[in-house]
């Protein structure tokens, strides 16, 4: 293993990683709002909405990102929506993460004692207010360590981005092997730079959860 | 307004060879997880044990799995190994490799964790009637075990069908790599096949993804 | 008599093709406590959800304050503010803390001052002998405590009528009699009650009137609660009351 080349090459995975992790947040994010709208939508039964989103989460739970991300990058352009790169990534993630989250979301809502709804109602609280205050922060609190399994994962697939010309972490890779094929350097940085990039996310994550399980719900 | 791909989708043998991609992404997957199911039996109840090293080991294993993408591991065996070891690993069976290094580690987890959750007054009851550790695991624990699991392995397949699409990415021929191909030799003649194409691959994964799924919701109602 | 605060009329209640409560009425007068015993099963606690409009009713109404109740209607909230009820689980918020608990009704639905709000539930607090434990979380509380701060949480929305379902029924022994003496002492400062329980000491202690209620009617009724336990009229009464010996 040759450390001067590996050194020589920090900079273009430097550039990769932020790329990568600026794409796969902003997916993550969207997600994570679509995850939250979604689950309202059907923890509130509101009608059409409801089918359209029980639709989008069987399609997109039931479809790899890759094959997503090219029906938004190549074939939606042909039926005249442009796409950049750059928001086929973002929005790539986003879609896939909204259906996983809303799943998510939808499970710690249900994990939810009716007697919670209840008490909630019989102190006056209209819906939105038992939603607001009782209900949504006991099922994020209870969907972390799904959250946190959602947000590794969704990091994780940003792996398939070069399909579309970004230039996130595993393209610069393969191209830095093409063209001067020191494999081992460039695989060597790349197992690095993902470490960087979700070590700490999933670190986080337990420590979060072990937290979380500790101070919540004592009985 | 064009056919938008439909006309070549059903031109020569372009649908047929579509399916085999298709079969290519799936047997890829069947082997993995059945292999991956055998492994994790073991590995789960190995997983429970009490020995440090060995828990230790584990960890780091599912560790990798969990954050290292399979696209990276995918490009560690089929790339890396050549360089290393001087293997000239053929693409798929790099492929299969990595899917059972990741559903053995899925599966064994799934394993420790349905061991865990059955009751230790299980355990201490079916001893009190004087039965061996043998006797124990065969007749009280592991049925209880597979019932729990039947329902997660069956959505490994789900997840496993779904991520055998990144092997085109190390020159799998499979469904999308097929249907970029029949893009390719048909960019004069129809130049907006691509939205027709990819639009039936994305259903081509739903209609086998969705099943699968529905079943494991299904079997995990009627059987927790 | 003083004045009538909840009137319920011919009320009827099934689910699905099981009849809960048959046309029942019932009158309940300002400081008035009424207490509801009677085997499980024969609908006493779906009253006192009906009367929170936690069901729907199939015939029948319930007034309160002279206006019907409505689970569907827009006022449901505000009719339900003059109905506080404290159900047999613990239902507080695993997620506030006591005082947040007890804050946020007041707060979020009744918009009053947070100064005088706090102020009044750290009296009420002091009142149940948990003063000391505003900033804990319910997760620290016994089951008993827990109760203490769920009746709290009902009275810092000034309920007209207070509707307890249940509410020793799932405490260990020893933290019954904790919570019961905050009901006794709400009953003799003239809070309407209306209780459902199993403790016959108690229900002795504090009614004014007794309903026992079988099958989803009311068998028997009785302004004179010692008289109804020594010498209950009905024979289904004795038969229940007997269960209780031993």
């Amino acid at each position: 293993m040759d450390l001067n080349v590996m050194i020589s090459y920090l900079p273009l995975y430097k550039e990769a990683l932020l790329l990568t992790m600026r794409i796969g947040w902003e997916g993550v994010l969207i997600a994570f709002v679509i995850g939250i709208v979604g689950s309202a939508i059907q923890h509130f039964k509101i009608p059409v909405l409801r089918q359209i989103m029980s639709v989008y989460t069987e399609l997109f739970r039931n479809t790899p990102l890759l094959v997503q991300l090219f029906f938004i990058y190549f074939a939606l352009p042909q039926i005249g929506i442009k796409v950049s790169p750059e928001s086929c990534g973002v929005w790539g993630v986003g879609l896939l993460g909204g259906a996983y989250m809303a799943e998510t979301f939808r499970s710690g809502l249900e994990n939810i004692p009716k007697i919670q709804f209840e008490s909630a109602e019989s102190l006056g609280m209209n819906p939105l207010q038992v939603f607001r205050y009782v209900i949504l922060p006991q099922a994020v609190t209870s969907s972390v360590p799904g959250l946190v399994a959602n947000v590794i994962f969704l990091l994780k697939e940003t792996s398939v981005f070069s399909t579309v010309s970004l230039m996130d972490l595993m393209f610069t890779a393969k191209d830095l092997i093409g063209m001067y094929a020191k494999t081992i350097e460039c695989l060597t940085l790349l197992v690095i730079f993902y470490l960087i990039m979700l070590l700490p996310v999933s670190i986080l994550g337990t420590v979060l959860e072990r937290r979380l399980r500790y101070a919540e719900f004592g009985d | 307004m064009q056919s938008l791909g439909i006309d070549v989708l059903f031109k020569g043998k372009n649908f047929i060879r579509l399916l085999g991609g298709l079969w290519v992404a799936v047997r890829i997957s069947l082997i993995s997880v059945a292999i991956s199911i055998v492994l994790g039996l073991i590995v789960g109840v190995l997983m429970t044990s009490k020995n440090k090293v060995l828990k230790a080991i584990f960890r780091v294993y599912l560790e990798i799995v969990r954050i290292m993408p399979q696209m990276v591991l995918l490009f560690i065996v089929y790339f890396g190994t050549t360089r290393v070891f001087g293997w000239n690993l053929e693409a798929e069976v790099s492929a299969i490799f990595v899917f059972c290094f990741w559903g053995t580690a899925e599966m064994g987890d799934l394993v420790r964790g349905a061991l865990l959750s059955i009751p230790k007054i299980q355990y201490e009851s079916a001893m009190a009637l004087g039965m061996n550790t043998t006797q124990v695991y065969a007749h009280v624990i592991l049925p209880q075990t597979i019932r729990r699991l039947i329902p997660l392995s069956i959505n490994l397949i789900t997840r496993m069908i779904k991520t055998t699409s990144l092997v085109m990415m190390i020159g799998i021929v499979e469904v999308l790599k097929v249907a970029q191909q029949i893009i390719e030799a048909n960019r004069r003649s129809s130049p907006n096949a691509a939205f027709g194409l990819f639009a039936v691959v994305f259903i081509l994964y739903f209609l086998i993804c969705w099943p699968i799924s529905k079943l494991s919701v299904y079997m995990e109602k009627r059987w927790s | 008599m003083g004045e009538t605060l909840v009137q319920i009329k011919n009320l009827h209640k099934e689910f699905g093709d099981k009849v809960i409560l048959k046309n029942l009425d019932l009158d309940v007068q300002k400081g008035e406590v009424i207490v509801v015993i009677g085997p499980s099963g024969c609908g006493k606690s779906t009253l006192l959800r009906c009367l929170n409009g936690l069901e729907d009713i199939q015939g029948g109404e319930i007034l309160v304050d002279g206006k019907p109740l409505d689970k569907k209607s827009k006022d449901i909230s505000l009719m339900r503010q003059k109905i506080g009820m404290v159900f047999q689980s613990y239902d507080l918020f695993p997620h506030k803390t006591i005082l947040e608990n007890i804050l946020l009704a007041p707060l979020k639905v009744q918009k009053r001052k947070r100064a005088e709000v706090e102020a009044e539930a750290v009296e009420l607090l002091e009142r149940v002998g948990l003063a000391d434990r505003k900033n804990d979380y319910p997760r620290q509380l016994s089951g008993g405590q827990k109760q203490r701060i769920a009746i709290v949480r009902a009275l810092v929305m000034h309920p007209e009528v207070l509707l307890l379902d249940e509410i020793t029924a799932a405490l260990d022994p020893e933290m019954v009699h904790e919570v019961l003496q905050v009901v006794l002492n709400l009953a003799r400062s003239g809070s309407t009650m209306l209780i459902v329980t199993h403790e016959m000491a108690f229900a002795k202690a504090i009614a004014d009137r007794i309903l026992f209620l079988e099958n989803g009617e009311i068998v028997e009724e009785s302004r004179d609660p010692k008289k109804f336990f020594e010498k209950p009229e009905t024979e289904r009464a004795q038969q229940f009351l007997k269960s209780f010996e031993y």
